[in-house]
């Protein structure tokens, strides 16, 4: 055998062996979605007859009007996408500063600040939303306000605040990528620019900035994402507004009443369907994800992109 | 002038200006947005909460409510070991796979844009509202029921191990890695993500260098991929962590927020979850101490 079939012989090899664990891993990802998929478009008879496994008997976009209608779709998903828009924009900002400060400089108390991150990241927000939801209520810093604290519960200011400051959802996490990512980076770079003489912001914007743009990017889309399917400081700080998961919640129930409505005989009435909620349930969930998965197919693009960004620079 | 003074400015007073610019943000926040609340949690945890019907009432009950937690409580502690377990078999093999994985769609094939989309598919589908909803999801149980089947699977793989004389503990360990493979898959996406960012900054000259010094792939990997990963190690380990609260089939939190509502009161839940996080904070501050010395810096 000579040298060169051999090295075709093995390419064909790990391509193959690639290929098998490829497909194993994305059918374990996919059956979830599948099954989501193929029950969002049963109608409700294909649901009690047990014959009908995946593939639906007569297949239906009804659940989708009924859900598109109720969730009020276009509406909540304007006002998702502009709050995960600004809060994922000022979160990604603030945390990838943070990040390259503690990355880059050593300072006293760097370790501390640091550490401070990551218990941010150890405290779940659920176990502090009550005193949080409290001290947004009655706003106030240090007593300065007294009387007069503001009330911001309701208001985008508790999101700008939070996501100013690099204290959101998750933010510790965000700090944490990007310092891991900024101490990645050669340190020649800098030097090169401060000896040109450039400043400490004109170094970060210009030189540390474009190195980094994998590191953004990844930032940028797990902050918009778990602000898009965020429950639970949309719900405690933004009560009574339409968001997509306050939307996607009350959906089945608004369909079911709707219905109820419409035929006072129906001998549904009153009486909580399990499988029809889960028809409209996973209509609405797919209408909540699409969105998600083509700014995903559009930004990793820039995962490619940024391989030759990095090879010029480096 | 400025310009000037900027240029001179020397080494130790740019590290120090430098820090505190970029870090003051996050210091104010912390104060403001997250200790407070924090704080109010732990005090909240050495009291019970009185509703009246305006306002709330808290009655301070010393060590009270953690006492009654580790000592009384008829499931807390058992759960506490349960999830503090089940977790350190887990974190291994999620790093692991997640590394694997990010190597793997990192390399240059058809379809890898596919694929690509397809491994993120778990961030999206398990995060806050959609998770929420699948617990009680009709047909999301039901899928569940299908794949118990898939279990026998492990059960097979067991009797083949029996016969042979592999260390009991090994072989438990290793078939409930392939029982769990499914959970472990979609537990991955984020890692996998921040693995795969992680590979694309590593500048391609390097891996030119290595080739014209003759390095083999297999070098190549050790002494130039895995090193500049390791930052990412530690990054995924700490996401791995907090990822666990979120879980849906977290018993512990479950039980958490049941205590809270229903169960032996307000206070004593949140000394339950201080309680969970303090451990938690002390098995992360024993793995950053034992891993950052081995981790690879620019310096």
């Amino acid at each position: 055998m000579t040298p060169a079939t051999r090295h075709k012989l093995r390419a064909y090899f790990t391509s193959f062996l690639r290929t098998v664990m490829l497909i194993g891993i994305c059918y374990v990802i996919l059956l979830p979605l599948i099954h989501r998929l193929s029950t969002a478009l049963m109608p409700i008879e294909d649901m009690y007859d047990q014959s009908v496994r995946w593939i639906a008997r007569t297949p239906t976009l009804e659940n989708f009007r009924l859900v598109w209608v109720h969730m009020e779709y276009v509406d909540a998903f304007w006002n998702s996408l502009k709050l995960s828009t600004f809060t994922s924009v000022l979160q990604v900002g603030a945390c990838t500063m943070v990040g390259y400060g503690l990355a880059r400089f050593k300072f006293p108390g760097s370790k501390i600040i640091f550490a401070m991150a990551i218990l941010t990241l150890m405290v779940p927000p659920q176990l502090i939303m009550v005193p949080m939801y409290l001290n947004f209520r009655f706003f106030d810093i240090f007593g300065l306000l007294g009387e007069h604290a503001l009330n911001l519960v309701g208001t985008y200011w508790t999101f700008a605040l939070m996501s100013l400051t690099a204290t959101g959802f998750r933010n510790g996490l965000y700090i944490f990528i990007m310092r891991q990512f900024f101490r990645g980076l050669p340190r020649e770079l800098e030097e090169a620019a401060y000896i040109d003489g450039a400043g400490l912001f004109t170094t970060f914007f210009r030189v540390m900035l474009p190195g980094s743009v994998p590191g953004l990017v990844v930032t940028f889309l797990f902050s918009f994402v778990w602000q898009w399917n965020d429950y639970l400081y949309v719900t405690n700080f933004m009560a009574g507004k339409n968001f997509l998961p306050q939307a996607l919640e009350g959906a089945a129930t608004k369909v079911q009443i709707a219905i109820d409505e419409a035929s006072a005989l129906a001998s549904t009435s009153g009486f909580l369907d399990d499988h029809f909620y889960s028809l409209i349930n996973n209509a609405g969930m797919i209408l909540v994800i699409l969105p998600l998965l083509i700014l995903y197919i559009v930004l990793q693009r820039y995962f490619v992109e940024s391989i030759e960004r990095t090879g010029i620079i480096g | 002038m400025m310009a000037k003074k900027r240029m001179f400015l020397s080494f130790r007073k740019r590290q120090v200006l430098g820090g505190i610019l970029f870090s003051l943000p996050f210091v104010i926040g912390f104060v403001l947005f997250f200790l407070r609340p924090l704080a109010q949690a732990v005090q909240f945890s050495f009291s019970e909460l009185v509703l009246t019907s305006t306002t709330y009432e808290l009655e301070p009950r010393g060590w009270f409510n953690y006492l009654y937690a580790l000592q009384r409580h008829p499931e807390f502690s058992r759960k506490l070991t349960e999830t503090l377990t089940d977790l350190a078999t887990r974190l291994p093999m999620i790093v692991a796979f997640s590394f694997f994985a990010a190597n793997i769609i990192n390399q240059d094939f058809k379809g890898r844009t596919l694929v690509r989309v397809l491994f993120f598919l778990p961030v999206i589908m398990g995060a806050g509202v959609i998770m929420k909803l699948e617990i009680d999801d009709y047909s999301f149980i039901m899928l569940e029921h299908a794949q118990e089947g898939a279990r026998f699977g492990g059960a097979a793989l067991r009797n083949i191990f029996e016969n042979s004389s592999i260390p009991e503990a090994m072989m438990e360990y290793v078939v409930g890695a392939a029982e769990s493979l499914p959970t472990v898959i979609r537990a991955s996406g984020v890692q996998i993500l921040i693995f795969l960012a992680g590979l694309q900054s590593i500048p391609r000259d390097v891996y030119e260098a290595a080739s014209v010094e003759g390095a083999t792939a297999w070098e190549k990997f050790w002494l130039i991929t895995f090193p500049m990963l390791t930052p990412l190690i530690l990054t995924n380990i700490v996401y791995t962590v907090i990822d666990s609260f979120t879980v849906m089939n977290n018993e512990l939190v479950l039980l958490i927020r049941e205590t809270m509502l229903e169960g032996a009161g307000y206070g004593v839940g949140m000394a339950m979850s201080m309680i969970y996080f303090t451990l938690i904070a002390i098995v992360l501050a024993v793995v950053f101490a034992i891993l950052s010395k081995r981790i690879f810096y620019h310096v």
